[in-house]
C-alpha cells in the first residue's frame, strides 16, 4: 500500500494501479472464503502462484489462509522450485496436496506422450485430485494478458463435472458480482489475478519484495535447443541423439514442466533488472518460453476445454 | 533502457474503458491500432497473426485475429464475446473491455460498460449517428459510465472534412444530452490511417483537441470518495482466535464508496445497529483511514452479530427494504416473467425475490416504453418490481454504481439471468 501521491493524480485518494489491482484480487479471495465450502489453491512455485499466495496472506490477515494448496507435480519439475514450494508451505503452516503425474503414469491411468511433453497430462490428476477431494473452488494464476483464449475467461468460470470450459456458455459477468453458484459435482475455477499482466506481477513483487525460485534469475544451466527453446538437460528425456548441450548464462521468463518450459538468454540477476528486460521485450513470455502453445492456433482453448486451467 | 524501467516502474493510476461499435465501423482496426501503437502487441503476436493470415490466404496481417481469441470466432471471423485487452503508456495502464457490436449486443456492452468508467462510441463518419450508434450511448447512460467518447472514425473516406465531423458530433451531443449525458468528447478519427488514435493528424489542422489516446491518458480516473458517503459491504469474518490475536474480530470488505476513519460512527444495515469504528486494517498494517476501493478489515467498538452480506453504511444510509424498484438488462435466452422466483444477489448478500411486475420494456434506440410485456427476453432493456424476503440495504444505482447494482439468479441452475441497477433509468 502506497500512500496517495497528489503530486502524482489529480485526485488524492485515487488508487495506483498496482493498489487497484491489489484490492480487486484481496476481494475475489474473500469472496470465495465466504461463499464455498472447499477451495484450493493451485500452487506451482512460479511466480503468478506465488503472487497469489501473497494475496491471500494479506487478505485474510492476521488469521492465517482459509485454504489449502493443490500442486500438479509433473515429475518434470525444477528441484529448485520444488524446494521453494515446501519451504513455502512450512512457513506458513499451510497444507499441501499433491497430484502427481508420474503415479499416474507408473500406475497406467495415464500414458506417456511420444514428445515427451507432460503438461498437457496435467488435466486428468488435477481433475481426479478435484473430485476426490470435493473442492468447489480452485484458483488458478491464470491471466488474460497471456493468450487470446484466456481474454475470454471470466474472473468465476464454471466447470461441469468433466472440468470442462464451455465458452459460450460462460456466464455474464458484470460489476463486481461474481456468481459462484454451481451444481454439485460441477466446480468453479477462480483466477483472482484476470486482469494483471506480467509486468504487474513483476511490478508487485518488487514492491511487496516477495522472494522467488531463484532460476527466475540468470544463473549458468546446462541447456540445449529442441523447438526453438532452450530446455534444461536432465533425466527427463534430454537431451536426444543430434541435440548438443551448452553451458549459458539464462533465467525463466515462466516456471512450468521441464520438458516443456524454455529458458531465454539473460543477465538479469535482480529484480530490477528483470522488470527493465521484460519491459523492453519483444516476446510474449509464451511466446519465449512455453513450447506447448505453439502446438496449434487454438492450443489453450482446447486444453482449456478439456479441464485445464 | 533506464528511462523504461523510471516511465513504467513508477505508480500510474488505472482506466477501465468499453468499446462499443457496429460491424464495420472499424472496431477491431482501432483496437488494433491502439495495442500496436503503443506497442503492446509483442513480435511472436504479430508472426502468430501473420502466420495464420497467411494460412487462409489472406496476404496483409489480418489485425482481428489478435482479438478473436476463440476457434468459433475465427472460423467465422466474428466476435460473440466480450474479451478483455490490456496495455500500458508510461502515464497509465487501461483494462479494455473489447464488446463486441454484431451478436447479442446490449448483453454484451452492459457486461463491459458494469466495470468501465468511460466508453467510446465508434461511428462511420459515412453514416453519421445511427440506431446503433443511439443504442450504444443509450447503454453507456444507462450504466452510468462516468465519461462517453465519440471516435467519428473512417474521416479519411470523407476528405478529413470538418462539417462532416461537426455535424455528427452536433448530434451525438444533443441525443447524448438528452440522456442526460453532459460529458462528451468527440474526437475525429482513422483508425486505418492512424490519425488522431495515438498520434495527432496532419490531415486534420482543423481540429484542436487531443487524441484518442492522449484522451484516455488524461480523462480523471475515480471519483472523490470525500465526497460520498461510506459503504461497505461486508465480505467475511476474520477471527483468527490464535495465541497472538485471541479476540481479534474484524469486518472484511471493499469499500464500494466513500471514507472510513477510526472514530466514525457508522450504521450496520438491515439491522440498524450504531456503533463506531474501532480500527483499520489495511492488508495486515493498522491505518486510521481508508477509502474506496480499497480492501480493508474494520473493527468495530461493540460486539455485535455481524456477518456477510451486512452493510456498514456512514452518512446518510440507505433505506433497508424488501420492494425494489429497479431498471434491468436481461441477459439470459431464458425469458423473465412476471411471477418468476429468483434469486437476488447485491453486494454481499443473496436473497430470494420474486418478480411482483414489468411496468414496461425500453425500446433502446427510441427510448420508447411498451407497457407491460408481460416478459423480457435476451438484450431486452426494462422496468422491473421485485419482492425480496429479505430486506436488503440498496442504494440508487445513480448515486452509487456498486450499492446500487445487483444481479438475478436463476434458483435451479444458479445461471444469471438479469442485471440490476436501482432507482431511475435516464
Amino acid at each position: 500500500m502506497s500512500l496517495p501521491d497528489a503530486a502524482a493524480f489529480e485526485n488524492p485518494y485515487a488508487l495506483s494501479h498496482l493498489d487497484a489491482l491489489e484490492a480487486e484480487s484481496v476481494h475475489i479471495f474473500r469472496e470465495v472464503a465466504g461463499e464455498f465450502e472447499n477451495p484450493v489453491i493451485l500452487f506451482s512455485g512460479g511466480k503468478d502462484s506465488i503472487v497469489m499466495l501473497h494475496l491471500a496472506l494479506k487478505a485474510f490477515a492476521p488469521a492465517s489462509v482459509p485454504f489449502a494448496l493443490l500442486h500438479v507435480d509433473t515429475g518434470h519439475n525444477f528441484p529448485e522450485v520444488l524446494e521453494y514450494r515446501d519451504r513455502t508451505v512450512a512457513e506458513h503452516g499451510l497444507r499441501l496436496h499433491v497430484a502427481s503425474v508420474q503415479e499416474f503414469i507408473d500406475n497406467g491411468r495415464l500414458r506417456e506422450r511420444p514428445d515427451g511433453t507432460r503438461n498437457p497430462l496435467q488435466t486428468v490428476p488435477l481433475l481426479d485430485a478435484i473430485e476426490s477431494h470435493r473442492f468447489d473452488a480452485v484458483f488458478g494464476g491464470g491471466r488474460r494478458d497471456e493468450e487470446k483464449a484466456r481474454a475470454k475467461e471470466r474472473v468465476f468460470s464454471l466447470r461441469d463435472e468433466f472440468g470442462a470450459w464451455d465458452p459460450r456458455r460462460q456466464r455474464p459477468e458484470l460489476w463486481s458480482l461474481y456468481n459462484g453458484r454451481h451444481a454439485p459435482g460441477e466446480h468453479v475455477r477462480v483466477f483472482p489475478l484476470s486482469n494483471w499482466t506480467e509486468l504487474d506481477v513483476w511490478q508487485y513483487i518488487e514492491r511487496e519484495k516477495i522472494e522467488l525460485p531463484e532460476i527466475y534469475y540468470a544463473h549458468e544451466r546446462d541447456v540445449f535447443q529442441r523447438n526453438g527453446m532452450w530446455l534444461t538437460a536432465g533425466e527427463w528425456g534430454g537431451p536426444k541423439e543430434g541435440e548438443t548441450v551448452e553451458r549459458r548464462l539464462v533465467r525463466y521468463r515462466t516456471v512450468g514442466d521441464m520438458s516443456c518450459t524454455g529458458a531465454v538468454d539473460s543477465d538479469a540477476v535482480t529484480i530490477e533488472h528483470v522488470i527493465a528486460e521484460i519491459a523492453a521485450s519483444r516476446l510474449t513470455e509464451r511466446g519465449a518460453t512455453r513450447a506447448d502453445d505453439k502446438m496449434s492456433e487454438a492450443a489453450m482453448e482446447d486444453r482449456k476445454r478439456e479441464g485445464y486451467f | 533502457m533506464s528511462s523504461t524501467i523510471t516511465e513504467q516502474g513508477a505508480a500510474t493510476s488505472l482506466l477501465r474503458f468499453a468499446t462499443a461499435g457496429s460491424v464495420d465501423d472499424g472496431k477491431s482496426t482501432l483496437v488494433g491500432r491502439l495495442l500496436h501503437d503503443s506497442k503492446s502487441v509483442l513480435a511472436d503476436q504479430l508472426e502468430a497473426v501473420e502466420h495464420a493470415s497467411r494460412k487462409r490466404g489472406q496476404e496483409a496481417p489480418d489485425l482481428a485475429l489478435l482479438t478473436d481469441g476463440l476457434r468459433a470466432e475465427r472460423e467465422q471471423g466474428i466476435t460473440i464475446d466480450v474479451a478483455y485487452r490490456y496495455f500500458a503508456t508510461p502515464r497509465r495502464r487501461f483494462i479494455l473491455a473489447d464488446t463486441p457490436g454484431h451478436v447479442q449486443y446490449t448483453r454484451n456492452m452492459v457486461t463491459g460498460a458494469s466495470t468501465a468508467e468511460l466508453a467510446v462510441v465508434l461511428v462511420d463518419a459515412r453514416n453519421g449517428v445511427v440506431e446503433q450508434t443511439r443504442r450504444h450511448a443509450a447503454v453507456a447512460a444507462l450504466l452510468r459510465v462516468p465519461h462517453l467518447v465519440l471516435a467519428v472514425n473512417k474521416m479519411d473516406l470523407v476528405d478529413y472534412a470538418e462539417p462532416v465531423f461537426a455535424a455528427i458530433a452536433e448530434q451525438f451531443g444533443a441525443y447524448a444530452a438528452s440522456l442526460g449525458v453532459s460529458d462528451v468528447t468527440a474526437v475525429p478519427i482513422s483508425a486505418l490511417a492512424g490519425d488522431n488514435v495515438v498520434e495527432p493528424s496532419a490531415n486534420m489542422d482543423w481540429y484542436g483537441g487531443p487524441t484518442l489516446l492522449e484522451h484516455l491518458e488524461t480523462v480523471p480516473v475515480g471519483t472523490d470518495p470525500s465526497d460520498e458517503p461510506a459503504r461497505f459491504p461486508v465480505q467475511y469474518v476474520i477471527r483468527p482466535q490464535s495465541a497472538e490475536h485471541p479476540d481479534y474480530r474484524g469486518y472484511a470488505g471493499q469499500l464500494a464508496s466513500g471514507v472510513l476513519r477510526t472514530g466514525d460512527q457508522v450504521t450496520v444495515l438491515p439491522a440498524g445497529i450504531t456503533t463506531t469504528v474501532a480500527g483499520i486494517d489495511v492488508l495486515g498494517e493498522e491505518s486510521d483511514i481508508a477509502w474506496a476501493p480499497q480492501s480493508v478489515t474494520v473493527r468495530l467498538a461493540e460486539d455485535i452479530d455481524i456477518s456477510r452480506g451486512d452493510l456498514i453504511a456512514a452518512g446518510p444510509a440507505p433505506q433497508a427494504t424488501q420492494d425494489v424498484v429497479a431498471t434491468v438488462a436481461h441477459l439470459n435466452e431464458r425469458p423473465l416473467r412476471v411471477g418468476d422466483k429468483v434469486l437476488l444477489k447485491h453486494t454481499t448478500r443473496t436473497v430470494r425475490a420474486i418478480v411482483k411486475d414489468i411496468p414496461y420494456a425500453i425500446a433502446v434506440d427510441t427510448l420508447e416504453q411498451v407497457e407491460h410485456p408481460g416478459s423480457l427476453n435476451v438484450n431486452d432493456l426494462g422496468r422491473v418490481v421485485l419482492r425480496t424476503a429479505e430486506p436488503i440495504a440498496l442504494d440508487d444505482y445513480r448515486s452509487n454504481r456498486r450499492t446500487g447494482s445487483f444481479l438475478l439468479i436463476d434458483q435451479a441452475d444458479g445461471t444469471t439471468l438479469t442485471a440490476g441497477m436501482a432507482g431511475e433509468a435516464f
